[in-house]
């Protein structure tokens, strides 16, 4: 039943009784075309692109957990596509497009709130780097305006520009926002299912079968499963797959935690992003302050932070923010991110035929969801990555052609 | 929030120390000699196992000593600390 | 009137000490003692707040920290905060509080509109609707945040301060309550360090509120004894008004504590709040649990509370909450409550969903008068912003259905209990594992993994008795375990009247498919999650624990699901007809209850935000008027404007004199690491690009380091001061990471090499003096020979400078005569003083950070950060001179041959000089292939410098140029965002004195 505000009036006439499942919970098939591991959006968007754009029939996606229980429905729910390098731009842009389109294409609301992002700057430093950055995204056609001191208190009401590290300026960028998450993995999968894809919760890998350098099957808790390709989308534990393949990534999974405060009427309607005071907030539908910053630096799949990255949030918030310090923080969690050596992501083939992956997204997978499964369905159907995908194959490692965001902003002097 | 062993002061909150990833990754003797992807195994690729790691810490706000760490990346649970130097210690099947 | 809800007799409030305050803009009384909520609910206001949704009239459910409903806007102005619990705060004069989510008022909201559209507002209804057009979302979210929210936050800064208290301890007991007084009694009585930490403002906790007695005899004056013997205990630190929050690894606790919350005045001495950080060799949990509400339609109206919440009002601050009351259970141990208002002079009708009674309390309430319907449950409630009348009807247990006829009672307050949830939240933040109990319906604790004790009814046990021998025991126990002394043990015998010992969950009347439909019965009160939504969710698929969490928000309000919970998983077990525990349960995650933002952040707020680093010269600079500019934590002069100069004339200024007179730079704060040791060459060899072995002893040399990678991390000069003696500079911003990073090799990688290395960068202040002047001006100051013969370019000599010991290094930044004075910090000052005096005649001029960039960029000498960013080679930035061909290994080598290092179409460093002669590029402007009318355009690199020079009378840039080298002379553009278009020459990047004369004067 499509979604609609005339069947949601309709539906309250019968209490809304008659709602059919958003997705159901089908028997594992002994064989899949395709299988994709992983169940959060980058996964079921994955099984969603491929079988509406490429046509593939049988599809199945496994989920070890609920489907967007990782990092799909752990994070802050940020989206933009700001970044310095051009390979990393057309790829976030990518993602940008598609969200534009999501909810109408999807028939699901995933309140893509195109609320603009804010990237402060807080020393000459800073204003180089967004400076550097606002003019590659200008000329890789991706909007951004570079704001002075004034500009920058004039559109963030209750902003504190005179701190101890004062805010210089910013770079906005008006088309980025936030989206709900949940509703991303949710409504992927509707989508996906209702073009006859299999999703499979509760069903974890435990094994790859490979013969002679093919993958041929899976072995699954939920029984063994013969398949032609499989995309693995296993944020969180792709080391883990990928040594049950037989090879290893470049890749650490740290934890990285996020909070949220007591909902307040509308106070803060942009998104914010600090890279030297180092948080980033932004306030949800429901008058949450959204909040996050750094990672741990240690390895761990414990879903679970030190106090001191907690802290390490709520001081920067309120050097921003003062007026924010009497408000109560509500709740935190943690995610497992998989961070690769530049902080850009795996996208492609592996050293097993017909295995494709697509990980280590670090802390900025959310807002490429649409764009990586997009791009990720195409490596996956056509066997190669397209000119969108291909800087970040695995062989970057070893050539030297590293996507590196994370150089891009080195302080020195 | 760890409390960590260091081998040269004993027991100590971790936001005295420093975690610097994997340990026990030797840098090769030989850089000039090995191919392209050895050197980016070497330098990029990582265990990263769900379960005992072996990893490098520093006691950074005490004596700026580094040392090793075994511990359980899925409880979190550090199982012993080590000089740097010192055998890797085995894994026991318990 | 006022206070006409208050009992004749009885409760604890003071009622000689009356307290003034204001709710919605109107004056009462309570006494001193009361919470907010108590005494409103004695000047019987019963309708506090709307809530989240569909803005229904909601009053008090609760007496403590889990109260869902009773929030309210507290204080004024930049004091204001939201969300604040009534039924926690204590009362003091003047205290001013609202009504949130509502408007006009509490009593008219528009927003209850909401109530009657809600059929076409289920759970999850948005993601459903306003998707059409896309474009118009954020019209819709508009008004959605508008009536979203609750509490309305500050517009100023907050004027109060927070602290923060570090606390290492034996032994932590979390609740003080019974259970927990008596574990500290048992472990401080062995002497051990405890720390107790209770959230109200008085011992005691459930036995405040019921009557027990001890050996016999009247339980309170026990209690009292208990207390009395902690407090005299040294040894042992009691903390009231403190909440527990979170629960982290290696038993490392947070809490938050409430230091002047209830105070009248605002204290100019105290903070506020404080938080404290709590490391713990053991904890012991002993924070009771929590009543469990029951389901029934319109469960949410004002007037309607938890049992135990109305024996709270009562017993504590002398409240009847209504003068006819219905009770409405499951359970014996509620009974206690109606015997109580019956005492207290109410009319109490019992709704029991049992059929079988305990003769005693059969007996009891017979005597009391009071009417029991057994076997009925409550259906429905009426009443518009406070409950009038119930309806109930019999239940049939064996069909699962409702029977018979409907019966009407009139009441003024619903008092319900359907049993007691342990309150698992820290246990289960210290990854403790939960189970099912089956006796009692709800989660109990399983598996402890902390160094910890779960007791008393936090364990899910109820037994008075027990729980009075035991939780001592526990306490001597934890206290034994940490090698302290065993005390004697004790034997008391307590007793309630009725315990609680078992409870139903209560699913059972939600089975008949007619009460889904339509009405609410409500789980989650503060998020208005119905019954009817939980169905929903699972109808629609959202099956697993944490999508009908997400998907219908039960749980997520500020009370986290404090009371709803259980009843929302014991709702999912009966429509799945599986047991609870294959339902599971979410994650409970800290903090336990919401903690103030300030608390965390501590005194880390404004100047103490970060460190400020200062140079000794620092005072000399602000005297003078320079302005600042942050780099990393240090505060360097940016430059040093005279007489209204903006920064464009200042630097003017400030680059002539350097190059035609003397100019004088604090450098102090360039990293600077001693480095000794026999195998420092060595070592240098291996973290340099370049080679060391043949530096001479008083010679320096400037050197390009790596990372692995291959790509430039750090540069900077280093001295061969003696046979094994380095003096090393770094970055300013680089300092501490380079430190680091020859720490790594030397411990993990070379261990057998024998260098020391030593942070000095603040034992020494660096005066850099620069100028053609400079050797004339330092001549007359320093006992060292200057001369050209005796102490060329790139040497390093040792003397007295203005009579203070000096290293001094004849290095140059600026391409002029330059020396650079390093004296011990502590004559920074001193010297620097007396360099501006003698240095008068040469007209010294002290020049800021941007002066020498602009010095640097005329001469092409790279600043690494700005220049180059992680991702550029030596190679790139033409500086193969100094990447040693003969050195068989060095850090970042084997990185220059891959193939993607060594494409001929990297960016190289390139001077790029306008044609106009005019435009200063901006810094990160970006080159392109070919100017279009509008983006995307092909880049081809960008300006990482640019400044007017002042020596040469036009603009100057650097910048990074794919395959720049072979562009030499060419043509480039560069477009910038206003729409102009900047034609430019690709040149060399030094500007300035080519040959390099001018510092080899």
């Amino acid at each position: 039943m499509k979604y609609s505000l005339y069947n949601l009036v309709k539906n309250s006439f019968s209490y809304h009784e008659n709602w059919e499942k958003a997705w159901s919970s089908p028997d594992l098939k002994p064989e899949y075309d395709v299988v994709i591991v992983g169940g959060g959006g980058h996964g079921l968007g994955t099984a969603y692109y491929l079988a509406k754009e490429f046509g593939v029939k049988n599809i199945a996606v496994l989920e070890k957990g609920w489907i967007g229980g990782g990092n799909t429905g752990r994070n802050t729910t940020i989206i933009r596509s700001n970044y310095l390098w051009d390979e990393s731009a057309a790829l976030y842009n990518h993602a940008v497009n598609l969200w534009e389109g999501l909810s109408s294409e999807l028939n699901f609301n995933v309140m893509f709130s195109q609320r603009g992002l804010f990237h402060l700057a807080h020393s000459v430093h800073d204003m180089q780097e967004i400076t550097r950055r606002g003019y590659s995204n200008y000329l890789n056609g991706i909007d951004a305006e570079i704001l002075n001191q004034d500009q920058v208190a004039k559109k963030i009401p209750h902003i504190n520009v005179n701190g101890r590290y004062p805010v210089l300026g910013a770079l906005l960028q008006r088309r980025a926002g936030t989206a709900r998450h949940d509703a991303v993995a949710w409504g992927y999968a509707r989508a996906a299912e209702n073009l006859g894809v299999d999703i499979i919760q509760n069903c974890e890998v435990k094994g790859i079968d490979i013969s002679n350098g093919k993958v041929v099957g899976l072995q699954t808790t939920k029984g063994s499963v013969k398949v032609d390709k499989v995309g693995l989308v296993p944020a969180g534990h792709s080391s883990v797959l990928a040594n049950m393949a037989g090879f290893s990534l470049p890749i650490n999974s740290v934890p990285l935690q996020a909070l949220v405060s007591e909902p307040v009427k509308p106070i803060l309607d942009c998104v914010i992003m600090s890279n030297s005071v180092h948080v980033y907030v932004s306030q949800s539908d429901k008058g949450e302050l959204v909040v996050g910053a750094g990672s741990d630096a240690y390895n761990s799949y414990s879903q679970r932070g030190s106090f001191d990255m907690i802290e390490h949030m709520m001081a920067p918030l309120v050097e921003l923010f003062p007026i924010f310090s009497r408000l109560k923080m509500l709740r935190s969690w943690g995610g497992i991110v998989d961070v690769t050596p530049d902080r850009s992501p795996i996208i492609g083939k592996t050293p097993v035929k017909d295995l494709f992956i697509n990980c280590g997204w670090g802390t900025g997978g959310f807002k490429a969801t649409p764009g990586s499964a997009h791009v990720f369905a195409e490596t996956v159907f056509r066997g190669e990555p397209n000119d969108i995908a291909a800087p970040f194959s695995l062989e970057r490692h070893f050539s030297g052609a590293l996507v590196d965001e994370a150089a891009a902003a080195a302080v020195a002097h | 929030m760890f409390i960590i062993n260091c081998p040269y002061c004993g027991e100590r909150d971790q936001t005295e120390f420093t975690c610097h990833g994997e340990a026990h990754i030797a840098r090769p003797d030989n850089p000039s000699e090995i191919s392209d992807e050895e050197w980016g195994r070497y330098l990029f690729f990582r265990e990263n196992p769900k379960g005992i790691h072996f990893e490098r810490w520093t006691h950074d706000h005490g004596c700026r000593r580094w040392f090793n760490v075994m511990r359980d990346t899925v409880t979190d649970q550090i199982i012993k600390t080590y000089k740097m130097g010192e055998a890797k210690p085995e894994i026991s099947n318990e | 009137m006022s206070n006409q809800n208050r009992t004749i007799y009885g409760g604890k409030v003071n009622r000689e000490k009356p307290i003034n305050f204001v709710f919605n803009g109107k004056s009462y009384i309570g006494y001193q003692g009361d919470t907010l909520a108590s005494a409103l609910l004695a000047n019987d206001v019963h309708l506090i707040g709307r809530s989240f949704k569909y803005h229904r009239a909601r009053g008090i459910l609760t007496a403590g920290s889990e109260e869902p409903n009773a929030i309210v806007q507290l204080g004024l102005g930049a004091r204001t905060e939201p969300n604040i619990r009534a039924t926690e705060v204590e009362l003091y004069e003047g205290l001013e509080a609202s009504s949130q989510n509502c408007w006009p008022s509490v009593n008219f909201d528009i927003g209850a509109m909401n109530n009657f559209l809600s059929r076409i507002f289920p759970a999850g209804f948005y993601y459903k609707t306003f998707k059409w057009p896309p474009s118009m979302w954020l019209f819709y979210e508009h008004f959605i945040r508008k009536a979203a929210g609750l509490g309305q936050s500050p517009t100023a800064k907050n004027p109060d301060r927070y602290e923060q208290k570090f606390y290492y301890t034996d032994i932590t007991i979390v609740g003080g309550g019974i259970s927990g007084l008596l574990a500290a009694l048992g472990a401080g009585r062995s002497g051990c360090k405890v720390l107790l930490i209770d959230e109200n403002p008085e011992l005691g906790g459930y036995l405040l509120d019921y009557n027990f007695s001890i050996n016999e005899k009247d339980g309170k004056k026990w209690l009292k004894k208990i207390i009395e013997e902690l407090n005299g205990l040294a040894n042992v630190t009691i903390l009231k008004r403190t909440t527990a929050m979170g629960y982290y690894d290696y038993n490392y606790l947070t809490a938050l504590e409430k230091v002047t919350n209830h105070h009248v005045e605002f204290s100019s001495t105290l903070p506020r709040e404080r938080y404290w950080r709590i490391r713990s060799k053991k904890v012991i949990l002993a924070q009771g649990a929590f009543e469990r509400p029951l389901v029934f339609a319109d469960n949410d109206r004002p007037g309607i509370m938890m049992a135990s919440a109305g024996q709270k009002y009562l017993s504590r601050y002398g409240v009847l909450p209504g003068k006819s009351v219905v009770l409405f259970t499951n359970n014996d141990h509620a009974y206690l409550t109606a015997f109580e208002f019956v005492e207290k002079g109410a009319k109490v009708t019992v709704v029991d969903t049992r059929d079988l009674l305990n003769a005693r309390i059969s007996e009891k309430c017979k005597s009391l008068n009071i009417t029991v319907f057994k076997s009925y449950s409550v259906i429905k409630t009426y009443g518009d912003k406070k409950v009038n009348r119930i309806e109930i009807q019999q239940v049939d247990k064996n069909q699962n259905k409702l029977t018979g006829e409907v019966e009407n009672i009139h009441t003024d307050c619903v008092l319900m209990s359907g049993g007691w949830n342990p309150a698992v939240q820290l246990f289960s933040q210290s990854r403790g594992k939960l189970k099912y109990d089956l006796k009692i319906n709800t989660f109990v604790p399983d598996k402890i993994i902390e160094n910890q004790k779960i007791i008393g009814s936090n364990n899910g046990q109820f037994n008075l008795q027990e729980n009075l021998n035991e939780s001592f025991e526990a306490g001597i126990a934890a206290a034994n375990e940490l090698n302290f002394n065993s005390v004697e043990k004790v034997n008391w015998t307590g007793k309630e009247e009725i315990e609680f010992t078992h409870s139903d969950i209560e699913p059972y009347m939600l089975g008949k498919k007619k009460v889904t439909k339509g009405s609410k019965h409500f789980i989650d009160f503060q998020n208005d999650v119905t019954a009817a939504d939980i169905f929903l969710a699972q109808r629609e698929g959202y099956i697993s624990v944490e999508h009908t969490k997400r998907y219908t928000t039960t749980g997520m309000g500020t009370d986290q699901g404090k009371t709803s919970n259980v009843n929302a998983l014991a709702l999912m077990s009966h429509i799945h007809n599986k047991p609870v525990d294959e339902i599971g349960h979410t994650t409970f995650r800290p903090p336990y209850a919401p903690q103030t933002i300030g608390a965390i952040a501590g005194r880390s707020v404004d100047k103490l935000f970060d460190p400020e680093r200062k140079t000794s010269m620092h005072e000399w600079h602000v005297e003078n008027k320079a302005v600042f500019e942050d780099v990393g934590q240090w505060k360097r002069p940016y430059y040093f404007p005279q007489n209204k100069e903006d920064i464009h004339q200042a630097v003017k200024r400030e680059c002539l004199a350097v190059r035609n007179s003397l100019g004088i730079l604090d450098a102090s704060t360039l990293g600077k690491i001693d480095l000794q040791g026999p195998d420092t060459a060595k070592f240098l060899n291996m973290i340099y690009t370049n080679a060391w072995s043949k530096l001479e002893i008083g010679s320096c040399r400037y050197g390009l380091m790596c990372n692995e990678h291959g790509m430039i991390f750090d540069d900077g000069v280093t001295s061969r001061l003696g046979e094994n003696h380095y003096h090393m500079t770094t970055t300013t911003g680089g300092a501490a990471r380079v430190m680091s990073w020859l720490e790594e090799f030397l411990q993990t990688e070379w261990l057998d090499m024998k260098v020391f290395c030593t942070s000095v960068t603040e034992q020494w202040a660096v005066l850099s003096i620069s100028g053609p002047n400079s050797r004339e001006f330092l001549k007359d100051l320093t006992n060292i020979d200057l001369s050209k013969e005796n102490f060329p370019f790139m040497k390093f000599r040792e003397g007295e400078v203005c009579g203070v010991k000096a290293r001094v290094f004849r290095i140059s930044f600026t391409g002029e005569l330059s020396y650079e004075v390093n004296v011990p910090a502590r004559y920074g000052r001193y010297v620097w003083e007396k360099f501006m005096e003698h240095g008068k005649k040469y007209n010294i001029t002290p020049y800021g950070t941007e002066t020498m960039h602009v010095l640097r960029a005329e001469k092409g000498f790279i600043i690494v950060g700005q220049d180059t960013d992680g991702s550029v080679t030596p190679s790139d930035m033409n500086m193969d001179w100094i990447v040693s061909k003969k050195k068989e290994d060095f850090l970042g080598k084997r990185s220059f041959t891959r193939s993607d290092t060594v494409r001929h179409d990297r960016k190289k460093f390139v001077g790029l000089l306008v044609n106009d002669k005019k435009t200063i590029l901006p810094e990160g402007s970006h080159i392109v292939e070919k100017a279009l009318k509008q983006p995307p355009m092909k880049m081809l690199g960008h300006v990482t410098s640019s400044y007017y020079s002042p020596t040469l009378g036009y603009p100057i840039a650097l910048a990074m140029l794919k395959d720049g080298f072979s562009k030499m002379g060419e043509q480039v553009v560069v477009p910038l965002m206003n729409g102009k278009i900047i034609e430019a020459t690709v040149t060399d990047t030094i500007f300035y004195d080519k040959e390099g004369k001018r510092n080899n004067e």
